[in-house]
């Protein structure tokens, strides 16, 4: 048996909670489950989408040929565009009477792409924002804001569930209004925060304003979108709070698919409810563990909305070797980039994160960036604004013309292009109380 | 002995300069003298002001960035040959200028002021003294000013 090998409750640093036994099996009977689980999800959806059930018809597979963990590779991808050709209803997998909740995501173009959960699927989704919670050293007594947006959108309502079932405290602020978020975080004596990394950057800025700084805040869940290394490293310094990723999507659950322990070494991704691969993107071929691809993700228990081999799109890789803080569930490696956000200049792959760290290796800037594309007589121009901080602001020309010459010798290192770099004022860059925007391509193309 | 002088960042487009002078002016703050530096991209507005805390308040609060400079003032017979003996002194005590305006001022008016920027006020200020040279410091001048 190797169950005497495991940890114990009062051995695991953070805190331990009963609904993170999962994230502590051994590797085998996590392995059977998956199995299990996946053999099921296979005959749901074959039974009840008929989008599924003609994909494994073309391939003249049956749910029955699915034997181990490896024949998921034989089985179809699933695309966001699936969703939306779907639009509404045409992937949920059991009748109306039992879907309890729909929540939908924004649609970057025309329609949204709506999803749907029974009871049961809350109470996973629920349970893994629980170890979500659990893994960042939360427990019952902590008060948490919870400044995602509430409503459509997964991650209001998924933290929220899940602080709620862990025995905190909730605040259901929701997205918004930042004066009034820094008077309750003061005044409540909240000891965590979930929101987006960059609206937290806003939140400290405006709490130094305001002489205001939350006196026990203590962690902050960040995600919905991509930040960096060193964007945590300044967070954690300026606030002295620890700042944790947290990776999920709506098409698989919303919040809660993975998160990083005290560690912070890749995020722990529950892979008893979601079966990762990594594939190359353009051959789709599996790649081993440790190689670096587009996450493709497996649901093994949702009942409303199976999702099989779904594109996330995001490039990550799954670690090797065990995590010093007990859990067997595999980690992702913090996501910086998608296969989607990259854009291309002059036929060169950029992603924003790349920027990102150029802006941040030069001391002292603070990441308010913008990322400006445009097409001047047919050539791509790629220009990053940048706010001027009291930090890098000198009364002399020379100064802050060595300031601009680092900024774009930094950029022309991490991009292999020359970029053209513009100083802006302070606050004239539009700040964002949900997803940053950092891109706006004005090219014509 | 030392002025303390207000820089604030501007982007080089039309309207950018007014932004700062309307909140002085809405504080009532009076503008002693000022310098512009400009590239193609950004400009620097360099102020003196009397009160300078407040003036440094009121643009913060209205979201500028104000960096505080120590800068040497000094007075100059408003005649010909009256910079180039100053900088004699500068040039024999090799001290750098990073920059420098100048301005008339108050019923004084034969005199001129010089401003300069050195990386070392200090030993600027030592030298200039040594020489003879009146180095004016904020309550002089604003003393002047209001005489």
């Amino acid at each position: 048996m190797t169950i005497a090998t495991q940890p114990r409750w009062n051995e695991i640093p953070g805190g331990f909670h009963p609904e993170s036994a999962p994230d502590y099996l051994p590797v085998p009977q996590l392995r059977d489950i998956q199995l299990r689980r996946l053999k099921a999800t296979v005959r749901h959806a074959y039974n009840n989408v008929a989008m599924f059930r003609q994909r494994m018809d073309e391939r003249g597979m049956k749910p029955d040929d699915v034997r181990s963990l490896d024949d998921v590779k034989r089985l179809p991808f699933t695309m966001k565009a699936d969703l939306r050709d779907t639009y509404p209803f045409g992937l949920f997998a059991v009748p109306m009477e039992q879907i309890v909740r729909l929540h939908a995501s924004s649609g970057t173009t025309g329609k949204p792409i709506v999803v749907a959960y029974t009871q049961e699927d809350l109470n996973v989704w629920a349970s893994v924002m629980v170890r979500t919670f659990a893994a960042c050293g939360l427990h019952r007594g902590d008060i948490v804001q919870n400044a995602y947006g509430y409503g459509l959108f997964t991650g209001g309502l998924g933290a929220h569930y899940g602080a709620e079932a862990l025995g905190a405290t909730v605040i259901p602020i929701s997205g918004g209004n930042t004066d009034r978020q820094i008077m309750v975080m003061h005044d409540f004596g909240v000891t965590a925060i979930c929101c987006t990394p960059s609206y937290f950057t806003h939140l400290m800025e405006r709490w130094k304003e305001l002489n205001l700084k939350p006196p026990r805040l203590r962690v902050g869940v960040f995600g919905a979108e991509p930040w960096s290394d060193e964007m945590r490293k300044r967070i954690e310094s300026e606030s002295g709070i620890k700042a944790y990723d947290i990776y999920g999507l709506s098409e698989i659950i919303g919040p809660g698919v993975a998160i990083e322990c005290e560690c912070q070494h890749g995020l722990h991704i529950f892979e008893d409810h979601f079966y990762p691969e990594i594939i190359n993107p353009e051959t789709c071929e599996v790649l081993p563990d440790g190689a670096e691809g587009e996450l493709v993700l497996t649901t093994l228990s949702k009942q409303a909305m199976p999702m099989i081999r779904y594109r996330t799109r995001d490039i990550t890789r799954l670690l090797t070797g065990q995590c010093p803080c007990g859990r067997t569930i595999r980690r992702i490696d913090r996501i910086g980039r998608r296969s989607d956000d990259m854009f291309i200049i002059r036929g060169v792959n950029v992603f924003p994160s790349q920027v990102e760290t150029a802006l941040l290796s030069v001391e002292g800037t603070l990441p308010h960036y913008q990322i400006v594309l445009t097409r001047e007589k047919g050539l791509d121009q790629m220009t990053v604004r940048v706010e001027v901080t009291p930090e890098v602001f000198s009364d002399k020309v020379r100064a802050l013309e060595q300031l601009h010459r680092r900024l774009e010798q930094a950029m022309e290192r991490v991009l292999g292009i020359r970029v053209a770099v513009e100083l802006v004022e302070p606050r004239s860059i539009q700040r964002s109380e949900g997803k940053a925007r950092r891109v706006i391509d004005q090219r014509k193309i | 002995m030392k002025l303390h002088q207000l820089s604030l960042f501007l982007e080089n487009r039309p309207g950018k300069l007014k932004v700062p002078c309307r909140i002085l002016a809405d504080a009532g703050i009076n503008i002693v003298t000022l310098s512009l530096a400009d590239t193609q991209q950004f400009g620097i507005l360099r102020l003196i002001v009397k009160d300078w805390q407040r003036a440094r308040k009121v643009l913060e609060d209205a979201g500028c960035v104000v960096n505080v400079t120590e800068v040497v003032a000094v007075d100059v017979e408003d005649k010909p040959g009256g910079l180039a003996a100053i900088l004699d002194v500068l040039e024999k005590a090799a001290l750098a200028i990073e920059y420098m305006y100048a301005f008339t001022n108050g019923p004084n008016a034969r005199k001129a002021t010089l401003v300069f920027r050195f990386e070392n006020p200090d030993a600027a200020i030592a030298a200039l003294t040594r020489a003879g040279i009146n180095v004016v410091g904020d309550a002089e001048l604003f003393a002047r000013l209001e005489a």
